[in-house]
């Protein structure tokens, strides 16, 4: 039987033990009138089976040249990654609850905390949440716990956030009674508009979220918003890409260097870190934050500490701030998280090193500049916003978005996607994205092929 | 040794790494001054590292881990494989469905099978663990209220042993928590709850079978109960492997349901997770639904299978990720799915019930206290040590640290609360009866010990790569990231 170790001769000896006459015998508490025969699924099929379905299903599917960001990001994942992260001593174990016995896992994840930290110049990471967007819901959410003397419940939220994220934001911390104010951006360069930031944060402010680089792929004036943030009592919320960190300046020292504060709460998906793009995850939210609002973080965190002889140990910690033990008054539902992409991001940031990861983000940084420029040299396309941007850009078409978009992809060419859908005044925009993955014939084929489409 | 005391200044995997490009033209203000501390070690030093430190784990593929309520089943290899094809891999989420067909078609045939394993009418895959999918359940509940002008019902009804998740997705949702106690015989107390029913009620959150590890008997008369007045039922299917292919929660009279699949669909628990909390609604709720999912459409072609957005389904209660969810964990429970098929699924409940009540049949001879010992065992029971506890001096998890000193991972101990002493224990269809009589002489052999020597129990365990923990310690003297000294 399928995954089932059970003999005849087991069967018998165990219904004796049990004394009870057919494994259908130990259904009898389920009343009679709900049990069903028969499912209506498919006849189970084994695993060569299964292996040529999958991987006729994979086949059609094929591989696309890729120029999509917007919020996952196609990377080189050294081999070594997924190797160690699917051996079984990681990918069966569960929630390190039992710390002695799964010392592997917990420090493992010390060290990530260690990692996140030092990219996002914060003082505390937590292990993990869902991902990018449910961790800037649950970082808006944490915002207004962390501050009992602020009666504000306004977060300010600029329209250069990821759109899915802010509806993310909205479904899920919308039934608390929060109060998202969207803030618009300028449209020459596609950064968020610092006036009417100023202007909103008059009614009061608990916080505002930062996002950079932006879903323009554009970099914010950070300093400025933090400080804005702290001038009107509220809380800075950066919500970020950590392979972008490697060379931009972390959270924890943006705004003004006397105050030296720094972001509040930091956030992001975490994917770019050695995860694949996969269809859309599983991926992994990261959060951090200043030490004055770790029992206000959501998530599990692990803490290292001696055990009875005196020896350097790790364990789940603070851990009432979560749902098994505080039930209704937790600081987040959140149960299981997204551990297993934690552990491929910790091998993947300790095989590349800063160094690794710098020149990771300034290849994506210089090849987006250059796919950009090879682009606009097209008749009618033409770059959108000035902002200096990192590896993703906004250009605008001659053509209806969608129309050319699909074109490309009928020459296996993913070529971004359309801006009109969110953003309506960008009717023929395109937001493309080249990493590190993609070569100068890429750029080139990609040039040629729209060109090709356009005319 | 951290990772980071390996570290030597310099150091990096090049062959890893991109070729260096020119530098950036990065304003300076926006740049880092210093660089970030991540390690410096080569690739060998990091494969060593963190193989090593994966050594120090107990995982389900070296040990047996009868973890309640945690369906610690064996998790095919070949589903990770088969997941990890590299078409599948390198798909962006939001590449054209054009390039995504077989994908989104793996991903409508699962909505198909958990549809009719659950005896719902509708199935999205998009929340990513159990807790989310409650909360889409919540959601769509109060969702569903409000589409109504049923503006009062702000109360969620949720049983003393109701799994911590429960109330605390309930408040996030916005609503007031109702705690109803349990009856001695395990079976939720049907008098207090007619006691809270009424106006007020959005809805109630049960287990079933429930987290104290027997069936709800009174199922039926729960749902009209709460139905009649006018709230809808929400059922927490972590325990869906007791029951697979067997009773349906749609036929018991559920409005909803999650589903963990890295439970009941063997999705490895990776240490913490990733998990997927798939949800299935009944008709009534079809309208709210948390996209996307996906469609299939008549006519052949690029476009059979499509995502369903807000567009199609304005009263959707919205999007809860950035894009699909954990779709490469959905792919796994696919291939689990279509390898077990209809028989293979009914077996799952069949034999994780024979394996409990055969457990439990054997530790009770054993002399060990049942916390239900009239009850039959679903696919977990739980034993209560509250006798060891009072004269022998060793409790629940002393016990639990002593077995893994004989190789066993610990059962759930501590939940439900409303049981002292408790371990909760779910041995999964995966494992054979030898496996289940070693843990019961291990079981016995703690037994034994902790009424031989109690204060050498208490100090357990000594083989594990650390002793026992100073969490007090941990929580006091905070410390959750590597600080180098510089001396
Ligand atoms: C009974 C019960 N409900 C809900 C959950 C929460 O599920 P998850 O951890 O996937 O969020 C769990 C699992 O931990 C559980 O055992």
């Amino acid at each position: 039987m399928p995954f089932i170790p059970h003999t005849e001769t087991d069967i018998e000896s165990m219904l004796d033990t049990i004394a009870a006459p057919s494994i259908d015998a130990l259904f009898d508490e389920i009343p009679e009138s709900l049990r069903i025969k028969e499912l209506n699924v498919p006849t189970g099929m084994n695993e060569m089976e299964i292996t040529r379905l999958m991987h006729d299903r994979a086949k059609q599917d094929g591989q696309v040249l890729n120029f999509i960001g917007a919020g996952a990001y196609e990377h080189h994942i050294p081999a070594a990654v997924w190797q160690i992260t699917t051996r079984g001593e990681y990918y069966s174990a569960y929630t390190p609850y039992q710390a002695e016995a799964s010392q592997g896992t917990l420090q493992l994840i010390y060290e990530y905390q260690t990692m996140m930290t030092a990219l996002t110049g914060m003082d505390v990471s937590n292990a993990s949440m869902y991902d990018g967007a449910s961790a800037l819901a649950e970082s808006c959410l944490m915002s207004i716990r962390a501050q009992r003397r602020n009666k504000s419940v306004r977060i300010l939220m600029p329209l250069t956030v990821h759109p899915f994220y802010r509806q993310v934001v909205t479904n899920i911390a919308g039934g608390q009674n929060l109060e998202f104010i969207e803030i618009p951006f300028d449209k020459k360069t596609g950064l968020t508009d610092l006036d009417a930031v100023k202007a909103e944060c008059e009614k009061g402010i608990a916080a505002i979220v930062i996002p950079t680089p932006n879903f323009f792929g554009a970099l914010e004036p950070v300093d400025e918003l933090v400080d804005i943030a702290h001038a009107n009592n509220g809380l800075a919320i950066a919500v970020t890409n950590p392979m972008t960190l490697s060379l931009l300046k972390p959270p924890g020292e943006w705004g003004n260097v006397e105050e030296n504060r720094g972001a509040d709460i930091v956030c992001g998906e975490g994917q770019p870190l050695g995860v694949p793009v996969s269809s859309g995850g599983p991926y992994f939210g990261f959060m951090c934050c200043k030490q004055a609002y770790v029992r206000q973080m959501p998530g599990r965190i692990v803490g290292r500490t001696v055990d009875l002889e005196g020896k350097e140990g790790f364990t789940l910690t603070l851990q009432a701030r979560e749902q098994h033990i505080r039930r209704s008054k937790a600081t987040s539902n959140i149960c299981t998280n997204q551990g297993l992409m934690v552990t491929a991001a910790t091998i993947y940031m300790s095989i590349l090193g800063a160094q690794g990861l710098e020149r990771v983000a300034a290849s994506s940084y210089s090849n987006t500049k250059q796919l950009v420029k090879l682009l606009t040299q097209i008749d009618g396309v033409e770059p959108v916003f000035s902002g200096e941007v990192f590896h993703e850009a906004v250009v605008q078409l001659p053509k209806d978005a969608p129309t050319v978009l699909e074109a490309l992809s009928h020459k296996h060419i993913a070529g971004g996607i359309a801006l009109g859908e969110f953003y309506p005044e960008f009717k023929n925009c395109i937001l493309v994205c080249a990493t590190e993955t993609k070569t100068e014939a890429d750029l080139k084929l990609f040039a040629q092929e729209l060109k090709a489409v356009l005319s | 040794m951290l990772i980071f005391e390996h570290s030597h200044t310099g150091r990096f995997a090049a062959a890893q790494a991109p070729h260096e490009v020119a530098e950036t033209a990065i304003p300076k203000h926006l740049q880092r001054k210093e660089r970030a501390g991540l390690p410096e070690v080569s690739e060998l030093q990091a494969v060593r590292h963190y193989t090593r430190l994966s050594q120090k784990n107990f995982s389900i593929d070296t040990q047996f881990y009868p973890l309640g309520s945690c369906t610690m089943k064996y998790n095919p290899r070949a589903c990770n494989t088969l997941a990890m094809l590299p078409e599948f891999l390198s798909r962006h989420p939001l590449a054209p469905v054009s390039h995504g067909q077989g994908f989104m078609q793996c991903m409508y045939e699962l909505q198909d099978m958990l549809e009719d394993v659950t005896g719902m009418a509708g199935v999205t895959l998009t929340p990513m663990a159990g807790a989310q999918g409650e909360f889409a359940g919540v959601a769509m509940i109060t969702a569903y209220h409000k589409a109504r002008g049923d503006l009062e019902r702000t109360q969620i009804i949720v049983p003393d042993a109701a799994h911590g998740t429960n109330p605390a997705t309930a408040i996030m949702c916005g609503c007031e928590v109702i705690e109803i106690p349990t009856m001695k015989d395990g079976d939720v107390d049907f008098e207090a709850l007619k006691k809270v029913v009424g106006p007020k009620t959005a809805g109630i959150m049960l287990t079933n079978p429930s987290t104290l590890g027997v069936f709800e008997r009174r199922i039926k008369e729960i749902a009209e109960l709460v139905h009649d007045a006018g709230g809808l039922l929400y059922y927490d299917g972590a325990n869906l492997n007791a029951i697979l292919g067997k009773v349906r929660p749609g036929d018991m009279g559920f409005d909803v349901i999650h589903m963990n699949l890295h439970k009941t669909f063997s999705t490895p628990h990776g240490g913490g997770g990733p998990g997927s909390g798939a949800v299935g609604v009944s008709k009534r709720l079809l309208p709210f639904m948390p996209i996307p999912f996906v469609k299939k459409n008549k006519e052949a072609g690029e476009r059979q299978y499509d995502w369903v957005t807000e567009k199609e389904l304005p009263q959707s209660i919205g999007r809860l990720s950035a894009f699909m969810g954990n779709a490469g964990v959905n792919l796994r429970a696919y291939v689990y799915a279509r390898m077990l098929g209809k028989e293979g699924m009914q077996r799952v409940a069949e034999f994780a019930t024979l394996n409990a009540n055969y457990l439990m049949k054997r530790l009770a001879d054993a002399g060990f206290d049942l916390a239900f010992p009239e009850r039959r065992a679903t696919h977990e029971f739980i034993v209560t040590l509250k006798k060891q506890a009072k004269e022998l001096n060793v409790n629940a998890m002393d016990f639990a640290k002593a077995l893994l000193d004989e190789g066993f991972h610990a059962p759930t101990t501590y939940f439900p609360l409303l049981v002292p002493e408790c371990l909760l224990i779910e041995p999964t269809e995966t494992e054979a009866k030898e496996e289940l009589d070693l843990f019961v002489d291990a079981m016995v052999n703690v037994l034994r010990n902790s009424e031989k020597d109690s204060e050498q129990v208490k100090a357990a365990p000594y083989t594990t790569p650390v002793r026992r923990l100073d969490d007090v310690r941990a929580a006091k003297q905070l410390d959750v990231r590597y600080v180098p000294d510089v001396a």
